[in-house]
């Protein structure tokens, strides 16, 4: 089967493309961009014009909300609205309900993605069990099933020595160790950025430093153990330099940040928005500031969704006792593109090399 | 935006949920009308029928005794029908929603809702839900905002001091928990008081304080210098049990205000506090119930503030008292 796809915006960082050119396809594989080969008749011709061509987007951090949420979202509704969106690999997180901190959890979510037929799944699975923080998951048979991590989400490992033993025992396995910053106790209960407008608007606030303070603890343990880690949603700049001067020593660590990062605050939450009630919070604007730069230097490895979908009701409460989280596949490439015009990025294509494998810098 | 949501096309108060970007001319009317309504509470028949025929809804998710009994008469002095739903008796302990709970009680044509809520914001919450016919009165939101109490302050120091301008006042206590505090520094600021001191312990003046207008102050002798009006805070025991505070008696050491300290303010200073007092906690009783402390004119206030918000609100902002 040979397939033309015409008149798109062909956008290919590994190979500094972001061009209007011709695709040309034979059974499966890309034989060609802008000029046809010679003899390729094509059986099917695709008018792209207005559309974007891309390597398949990998996100890291798509919440499905399957098992346990399903009113929230599905892995048919969310893989849907995935490859609608260009993401043809999501990475679930394992704060399902049941949690993915067992073979049998694994396997009803790739029977589920099979079924659905789109996007591929790839899960997380918790460092501990139940994500409680006090014993260690059946790391080898979470492998075994097909994750490519463990992660103990958003909730703290808060015993050290049982968080060292698991970044110790992920090691042996290979695996990499997700980690979404948070302290356990600093912050707690607060559902914006301490900022002067929390103070205005009397809401429980989350200060900076408790991201900066769990990325420092995990670093020690990264440093003695030599664990592959990956800071997940990173909110703040002094997190993110943390992460960058622990590469630099030689510390097998990477991170992430949310798109949303890079385009909101904590004011964006103005009068009570709870559109803009995320975990961790919008922060002020020099911690966008900071990682808008570590994005352009490559500080920042990867751009995720952090899609967290909602039912209506979940939103509809005053503030504080909404659900944090916002749904963002769909919106990703605008948000992408939107913040490039913006924000006059140099390199064309360049938002998007923070969602295709291997490429996560821009010459 | 809160001044978009709280006034109609002409700049009339519509809802009344925080004083934050309502304009001055906007609070001197309210304090103006109060002033009218004064007079009601003195009289033999204390009703004037501007809210005739209306029906509020006093709807507290929180217990108060002050605030709700002062809208309740206020209310009544107006000559409206009220109802007083209180979290004890209401559905949401059953789990219906907070916009459940208002679309039934709005489908029974209530004109005006005054909430109390423990979370900051939930009236604007409610205000955007109910029709365009409905008027909401914060009754106080987490520790966003108390709109009718920073009024009836206000309205206290101008009866006591006779204005704003050049006035030094002090709010002292738990600031960083207290919706009063919060409303206060946003009406005094916008009357025209131009010296505005937090005083408290770090633990208790929130970061950011000076963005809204108010100056910190850490050391209570320091902080109530040369002021003519304290306005102390009630300090809640809970305060203890977050590691805020080590003790009920520190905080009176350090931050309590006995009569020695008062001789640091003017000499003709005034002494407010919201209620309800805790003796020997916050403040001695020889201030509390000393000559310059006005704690009981300001629930005495309180009705007449609210009786003004609340005919305002409703588009009555006819004369009181024929």
């Amino acid at each position: 089967m040979n397939i033309r796809i015409s008149n798109g915006r062909l956008v290919d960082p590994a190979n500094r493309l972001d061009d209007t050119q011709d695709l040309f396809i034979s059974n499966g594989r890309i034989v060609a961009i802008g000029r046809a080969p010679r003899g390729f008749a094509a059986q099917r011709v695709i008018d792209a014009g207005g559309c974007l061509v891309t390597p398949g987007f990998v996100d890291i951090a798509t919440h499905l909300r399957e098992p346990g949420q399903e009113h929230k979202g599905t892995i048919a509704s969310e893989t849907a609205a995935a490859v609608a969106s260009g993401f043809t690999t999501v990475c679930c997180p394992p704060n399902t309900q049941p949690i993915i901190d067992t073979p049998a959890v694994v396997e009803l979510i790739h029977h589920r993605a099979q079924q659905a037929n789109s996007a591929r799944v790839v899960p997380l699975g918790a460092l501990t069990q139940g994500l409680a923080g006090k014993v260690l998951s059946e790391m080898a048979a979470l492998k075994g099933m097909g994750c490519v991590g463990v992660s103990n989400a958003r909730e703290p490992v808060t015993d050290t020595n049982v968080l060292r033993r698991a970044m110790e025992y992920a090691t042996t396995l290979d695996l990499t160790v997700h980690i979404q910053p948070r302290d356990a106790w600093l912050g707690r209960g607060g559902c914006m950025h301490e900022s002067p407008l929390s103070t205005r608007l009397g809401l429980p606030s989350i200060p900076a430093a408790a991201e900066a303070m769990e990325v420092a603890r995990v670093l020690m343990l990264c440093e003695a153990t030599g664990t592959k880690v990956h800071f997940g949603r990173i909110s703040s700049g002094r997190a993110l330099s943390l992460i960058t001067e622990a590469r630099q020593r030689g510390a097998r660590v990477t991170a992430d940040t949310g798109i949303a990062y890079l385009l909101m605050t904590a004011d964006d939450i103005g009068t009570f928005d709870p559109a803009y009630h995320v975990q961790p919070p919008f922060r002020g604007e020099e911690d966008r500031t900071a990682l808008r730069q570590g994005h352009k230097r490559g500080d920042v490895d990867a751009l995720c969704s952090d899609h967290q979908p909602h039912n209506r009701d979940a939103k509809a409460a005053p503030f504080e006792s909404t659900e944090p989280g916002i749904s963002m596949l769909d919106t990703f490439v605008d948000a992408v593109e939107g913040g490039r015009a913006r924000h006059r990025r140099p390199a064309p294509g360049r938002g998007f090399c923070h969602l295709c494998a291997g490429t996560n810098t821009w010459p | 935006m809160s001044l978009a949501l709280q006034t109609d096309s002409k700049g009339r108060l519509r809802h009344f949920l925080t004083v934050e970007g309502l304009p001055r001319s906007l609070l001197t009317e309210i304090l103006d009308n109060a002033e009218r309504f004064t007079g009601v509470g003195e009289r033999a028949v204390k009703k004037v029928p501007l809210l005739r025929g209306k029906t509020v809804i006093n709807l507290f998710f929180e217990p108060s005794t002050r605030t709700r009994t002062t809208f309740d008469l206020a209310a009544k002095r107006l000559s409206a029908d009220v109802m007083n739903i209180s979290i004890e008796t209401s559905s949401a302990k059953k789990g219906e929603s907070l916009a459940d709970t208002l679309r039934n009680l709005e489908a029974m044509h209530t004109d005006m809702f005054v909430v109390r809520h423990q979370s900051s914001g939930a009236p604007f919450y409610i205000a955007q839900q109910v029709g365009p016919e409905v008027s909401v009165i914060n009754g106080g939101d987490g520790r966003h905002s108390h709109p009718t109490q920073a009024m009836l302050d206000a309205f206290t120091i101008r009866r006591v001091k006779g204005g704003f301008d050049g006035l030094s006042v002090a709010i002292v206590g738990d600031i960083a928990h207290s919706r009063v505090a919060r409303s206060e520094i946003h009406a005094l600021r916008t009357l025209g008081v131009s010296d505005l001191r937090a005083v408290g312990p770090r633990t208790l003046v929130p970061t950011g304080i000076e963005a809204m207008g108010a100056t910190p102050y850490y050391d209570m002798e320091e902080g109530i210098r040369g002021c003519d009006v304290i306005v102390m805070l009630r300090l809640q025991q809970e305060r203890m049990d977050s590691a805020l505070l080590p003790s009920a008696h520190e905080y009176f050491q350090l931050y309590g205000l006995t009569q020695q300290r008062l001789k640091l303010a003017k000499r003709d200073v005034t002494v407010m506090h919201p209620g309800p007092i805790n003796r020997g906690i916050e403040i001695e009783s020889a201030v509390a119930d000393g000559s310059q402390s006005v704690i009981l004119q300001q629930v005495t206030h309180g009705i007449a503030v609210r009786m003004a918000v609340m005919a305002m609100c409703m588009g009555n902002q006819a004369e009181a008292g024929e």
